[in-house]
């Protein structure tokens, strides 16, 4: 299901399987709440083995959820929001886009309003 | 952690010299992906840099640490506009541009040596945005969004 190839070039389908499954959610979520985690930290957290902790990690790194960085002997992972950044883009910022320019002007016109 | 760091990437279907070329050369360009704002630099290793918004305010202000063309580039990143995050003085933002198959491996780092920063915290929300921008405008020729940053007076 995920191949190494996904790592070129991640594709939406990989994405979405990526995130249909609750234990990397969990992971995303310790990140998100602390990041820059070794595999250490992590697994304090979860009731799985190291080995399926690192298995979900790797699935998160291939679809570039997860980004790694090596700091000396440790591999520290990062939540990578850019992905969810786009499906937002895809579906959502549309519906936002007339509400902040609305925003925008109500700000124009009140400063003005007030110098 | 003793620092404050955040890391994100994206994969850009173009070449890194043309990544390298949005990036740093072309400042009407860079507006169009980074909301208004453009950088100010030659880009070579030890030149200054500054980040300017569309009324002409510097908002962040620092120097070419690393100038490696189309690979790394290092900014040593110091916010001016708001008292508490130009209090915590330095920052590096890391660019690295790695080839992968039909596209281009982007990764943003951006860290302070220390930890809670508040420096870090409002930058990395506005990464994600730009850099989806910027996917955007190099494949397919449009942006998102295209608010202009403004400063919070």
């Amino acid at each position: 299901m995920f191949n190494r190839m996904a790592k070129h070039f991640p594709d939406d389908d990989l994405l979405f399987k990526a995130l249909a499954d609750t234990s990397r959610r969990k992971l995303l979520d310790q990140l998100h709440a602390h990041d820059g985690q070794t595999l250490g930290q992590l697994c304090k957290h979860l009731n799985m083995t190291r080995q399926g902790v690192t298995q979900h990690l790797d699935v998160l790194e291939a679809v570039n959820l997860v980004a790694t960085v090596r700091s000396g002997r440790e591999k520290l992972h990062f939540l990578n929001p850019v992905p969810l950044q786009e499906i937002y883009e895809r579906w959502i910022a549309k519906f936002e886009k007339p509400r902040l320019k609305a925003l925008a002007h109500l700000k124009r016109k009140l400063e003005k309003d007030n110098g | 952690m003793a620092r404050s760091t955040f890391v994100y990437v994206t994969y850009i279907r173009t070449t890194p010299e043309r990544l390298w070329s949005a990036l740093t050369e072309d400042a009407e360009f860079m507006k169009q992906y980074w909301f208004g704002v453009h950088c100010e630099s030659d880009f070579i290793t030890g030149s200054s840099w500054k980040l300017v918004n569309d009324l002409g305010e510097v908002m962040d202000a620092g120097e070419i640490v690393e100038a490696d063309p189309p690979r790394r580039l290092v900014i040593r990143w110091e916010h001016q506009m708001r008292p508490e995050l130009k209090a915590e003085g330095p920052s590096m933002c890391t660019m690295d541009l790695a080839p992968t198959g039909p596209a281009v491996r982007l990764t943003i780092t951006h860290s302070v040596e220390h930890e809670g920063s508040k420096l870090v915290e409002a930058v990395s929300g506005g990464w994600p945005k730009i850099l989806s921008n910027l996917k955007s405008l190099l494949e397919t020729g449009a942006v998102a969004f295209d608010e202009p940053y403004r400063s919070n007076k």
